[in-house]
């Protein structure tokens, strides 16, 4: 289709780069409104129980400040998102620290902090439940007797779940009753059964910019009814907030303006949680009449805000002498935290990548979201997926070690390839080879020369290397029949210059929308990059194009706007006599001739969907991602015996995304995913105490530095798409899956030690190397790989 | 309240404030210029960096921790003073060119960190340039299209 000089697949300047390295970009907390207020809000500091006085101590001229608590909500104190069970301001019932009481605002900002403190609340409080086995214990008891519902913190009477439980979901790779059967047989017969359990933590998105928002809400003079509200700031998704405010003020939808602010990070964590602070801030608009921001402080955003779910998962497996992957069940347990949010989906992520690229004859998956007493956990880059594969990637290691094959052989023995079925059914049409990707990865990191250099050397070493690799795959776009839900749509204007507009609610928050999107325009229209347009998101001007969510964007809405710029062309070749090819003078002239006929000239496409995509949601059976992308990572690590710090030393990864893009912003995507996962893996830990998050600072809650990364090394795989712009799939998220198991697999590599939880730290390194050395077949001196003290196995059997 | 006389990117001010005010309220609120950010208000993070001279040479400092006293009688640079006239300091085009700024947020603070290092490291080591930054967090690249940035402008400003 392109004539001029190929954009796609080129690397031109960030749209909003000038801006940002100007440091003249404006965020939230850049911004101000005439008669701005500052808002606050005061929060729960128990886990649970009943909210029994609020008391307002009368040194403080309250009058001065605007007070917002549940009772003056004008619609239902309700944050939806896919259930309604989260409440916008609590009114008796507390389920987490942190839940927000009373909003609070003041012109002045400084006069909020005495405030805060002049408020006293007094509770009954309860005993909370604070992990996914103390939830699961509240279950069981209740199934024995009906009455014992003290510990039943989430009733699911309304929201679709069941007690203490947000959603479960059961896959089978075939008709169910059949598979149990044939899982029964498997586990009857198979040489070697093992099992395994592994455990993922919460986890903080840390997105630089905390959250924040700007609120205006517009109040009839004459009858004080509200006729809209509007909401400003940093966000993934202008209209999820849209709902959220329709329902919260019950107004209907096109009087709840939200408009997206250049957003320093989001990462998921500003998917959902903006509903929550910007219906706060419209709240306390309301009540004072003036604009109102909220932004929060580090402290504030990491206590409160949504995490990475918690995981644990149970795998055991059916397993030949030769290797082959026979059977297997897995149970995956997300803690969810008090409200369901946006767990049911993380859960059905979790549960579609529990398998892997592999081959699984037969496999049950089944997997729940339970209620703690824990703030929501929400979404975050690789939603789910992540601690699915973490457990997947660890545990195929662990056969390996069982059977004495090597953890390449035992992947290139079950790997998926073209032309076989997913464990949900779906046929692989497109090219997929993991055997090269294996093979490829290995060469181009050097894995087999370091990894016999490693074995030689760390027996005379203090410092143990090792090395590990993970395989894995991540579905672009929504789950199953998700995208035909959406239903997105997307303009593309002609403005009076002649030249293109991008008109979507996607947003920018560094990964390159706007740049993305512009350069598919360019292409598919035959125009400079620089030609093309796209406007802030602001939902009174950009349609929905869905969120801003599950590496979907390049894919699902830069294919629409390509078909939106084609769209435009054959207007113009029709009706303007645009010559093929074209220039940029003679699109301009065919464009600005159309207008002074027509007025205006706007192409919108929808989403259609490919009609062979097949998704049955009860049966958890069918095409379950329009694509995936598929990777291959090695993970090199150094132990060190004295201080019982594990380093990342190098890093390489390799993926097969379709086509790329802007092989700039890719690289960036991949490695920002990778340091994110490195710290997933080694340094990031949420210390819970009673439900509240004791580490809620940058000084306790480490992410790594520039210090502590290695080198990463990133390569791409091209195989064109069919789905997406150029054949492009999904990138974003895709770099998240792989380095937490593969760095697992190097420790163990490395010491002999089959560590099977993360955030793995110094101490518990210390702990695992101090107790290995009194066991008796241990030491610390002699760590043999061979011998696996650290995982329950049912004993290995081997058929006579 | 306190009156202070401080140079702001080459602009001589005289302001009357709280004497305790952070040097980073005192920049966004007093004088506008937002381009220093705020993300732990701790001195983890810096995102709040600038370039502070008080007669003994610019030093990289996180202006959250800096009472505005202080900085009286001192010689500022934040990343509004780094490209006055609207063309790109070499350090800010090597950002933009090899991807060193995604979201954005982190950026002015590693632009000014930056700035500091190649002052007094010319052609920086991988391990200078890892040190030079460790003060300055950035969630979104991993760091290494900023490695490569540096790289691009420590060449670009050795010609
Ligand atoms: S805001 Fe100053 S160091 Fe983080
Ligand atoms: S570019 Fe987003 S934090 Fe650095």
């Amino acid at each position: 289709m392109s004539q001029g000089n190929p954009i796609l697949g080129t690397s031109p300047l960030r749209k909003e780069g000038r801006a940002k390295v100007l440091g003249a970009t404006q965020y939230i907390d850049d911004l101000t409104l005439p008669g701005l207020w500052h808002g606050t809000t005061i929060r729960s500091t128990i886990a649970r129980g009943r909210i029994k006085s609020i008391t307002f101590d009368p040194q403080i001229n309250w009058s001065e400040y605007a007070i917002v608590r549940a009772a003056d909500i004008p619609g239902e104190n309700s944050i939806v998102h896919l259930t309604r069970d989260h409440p916008c301001l609590a009114a008796t019932e507390i389920n987490h620290v942190a839940e927000p009481i009373l909003l609070l605002a003041h012109p002045e900002k400084s006069a909020l902090l005495a405030a805060r403190s002049a408020i006293h609340i007094d509770y009954d409080e309860l005993p909370g439940v604070f992990t996914i086995e103390a939830s699961e214990a509240a279950v069981e008891a209740l199934h024995h007797d009906p009455n014992a519902t003290s510990n039943i913190i989430w009733s699911g009477s309304n929201s679709g779940g069941t007690p203490n439980c947000f959603k479960q979901y059961q896959m089978h790779t075939g008709e169910a009753d059949e598979t149990e059967d044939a899982l029964a047989a498997a586990f009857e017969s198979a040489d070697f059964i093992i099992t395994g359990e592994y455990t993922t933590g919460a986890q903080e998105q840390l997105y630089i910019e905390p959250n924040g928002v700007i609120a205006e809400c517009d109040i009839d003079p004459a009858t004080g009814h509200i006729r809209g509200v509007t909401v400003r700031g940093s966000m993934q998704c202008p209209y999820y907030l849209v709902h959220a405010l329709a329902l919260v003020f019950n107004l209907p939808e096109e009087n709840c303006r939200v408009l997206q602010v250049e957003t320093g990070g989001a990462f998921g964590g500003k998917e959902d949680f903006p509903s929550v602070i910007g219906s706060h801030a419209a709240l306390l608009a309301m009540k004072c009449g003036h604009p109102v921001k909220i932004i929060y402080d580090r402290s504030e955003d990491m206590a409160a805000t949504t995490k990475r779910h918690p995981s644990r998962t149970r795998i055991r497996t059916a397993v030949s002498r030769d290797g082959k992957l026979l059977a297997g069940t897995i149970d995956i347990a997300l803690d969810g935290g008090a409200y369901a949010t946006l767990s049911p989906v993380v859960l059905s992520r979790a549960t579609l990548h529990a398998p892997g690229p592999y081959k699984w004859p037969h496999l049950r998956v089944r997997a729940k979201a339970m209620a703690t007493n824990i703030p929501p956990h929400g979404a975050f880059r690789g939603f789910g997926a992540p601690q699915s594969l973490f457990a997947l990637e660890r545990h195929i290691d662990k056969i390996a070690h069982t059977l004495g094959l090597t953890p390449e052989e035992i992947r290139r023995r079950n790997f998926l390839s073209t032309g076989d079925r997913t464990a949900t059914g779906q046929l692989l049409t497109e090219p997929v080879d993991m055997q090269h990707l294996l093979t490829r990865a290995l060469a181009d990191s050097g894995y087999h020369a370091r990894r016999d250099r490693f074995a030689a050397e760390n027996p005379t070493s203090r410092i143990k290397r090792g090395i590990g690799i993970a395989a894995f795959m991540h579905g672009a776009g929504f789950t199953g029949s998700g995208e035909r839900r959406l239903n997105s749509l997307v303009h593309l204007d002609i403005l009076p210059n002649g030249l293109p507009q991008i008109l979507v609610s996607s947003t920018e928050f560094g990964q390159g929308t706007n740049t993305i999107l512009c350069q598919v325009a360019a292409e598919a229209l035959a125009l400079p990059y620089d030609d093309i347009l796209i406007h802030q998101p602001d939902t009174t001007l950009v349609p929905d194009s869905g969120p801003t969510v599950a590496s979907r964007t390049a894919m699902i809405v830069g294919k629409l706007v390509e078909r939106a710029a084609h769209q435009i062309l054959t207007t113009l070749r029709t009706h303007a006599s645009l010559p093929t090819p074209h220039t940029r003078a003679q699109f301009i002239a065919a464009a600005q001739s159309y207008l002074t006929r027509h007025n205006h000239l706007r192409a919108s496409t929808r989403y259609q969907p490919a009609t062979k995509i097949h998704w049955d949601d009860d049966l958890y059976r069918g095409d379950a991602y329009p694509a995936y992308a598929w990777a291959v990572y090695v993970a090199e690590v150094a132990v060190d015996l004295s201080t019982y710090t594990a380093t990342v030393t190098r890093f390489d990864a390799l993926q097969e995304v379709g086509r790329v893009l802007h092989p700039i912003l890719a690289r960036g995507q991949i490695e920002g995913g990778i340091a994110q996962g490195i710290g997933y893996a080694l340094y990031e830990k949420c210390v819970y105490q009673n439900g509240h998050l004791m580490n809620n600072q940058m000084t306790n809650y480490i992410m790594p530095t520039s210090a502590d990364l290695p080198t990463i090394h990133v390569y791409f795989e091209e195989t064109p798409s069919p789905h997406g712009p150029g054949g492009a799939k999904g990138i974003g998220e895709l770099p998240m899956d792989g380095p937490a198991p593969a760095i697992l697999n190097a420790i163990e590599d490395a010491t002999g030690i089959a560590f099977t939880a993360i955030p793995l730290l110094p101490e518990d390194i210390f702990e695992r190397l101090t107790a290995y050395t009194t066991h008796p077949h241990g030491g610390t001196e002699d760590l043999n790989p061979a011998t696996d003290l650290d995982t329950e196995t049912e004993s290995p059997r081997v058929s006579a | 309240m306190t009156t202070i006389h401080l140079t702001v990117n080459n602009q001589p001010h005289t302001l009357t404030v709280p004497p305790m005010k952070r040097l980073l309220d005192l920049l966004r609120e007093d004088l506008s210029l937002t381009g220093t950010k705020e993300a732990c208000g701790e001195g983890e993070c810096g995102a709040c960096a600038i370039l502070l001279d008080t007669g003994s040479g610019p030093e990289l400092v996180n202006s959250c921790l800096i009472p505005a006293l202080q900085a009286d009688n001192a010689t500022l640079t934040t990343i509004e003073g780094l490209a006055p006239d609207a063309a790109l300091h070499p350090i800010q085009q090597s950002f933009l060119q090899a991807g060193g700024a995604q979201c954005g947020i982190c950026t002015p603070g590693m632009i000014l960190a930056t700035h500091h290092l190649l002052t007094q490291h010319p052609n920086p080591t991988e391990a200078q340039i890892r040190e030079g930054l460790s003060g300055n967090l950035c969630r979104c690249t991993g760091y290494m299209r900023i490695f490569e940035s540096i790289r691009q402008a420590a060449t670009e400003t050795a010609r």
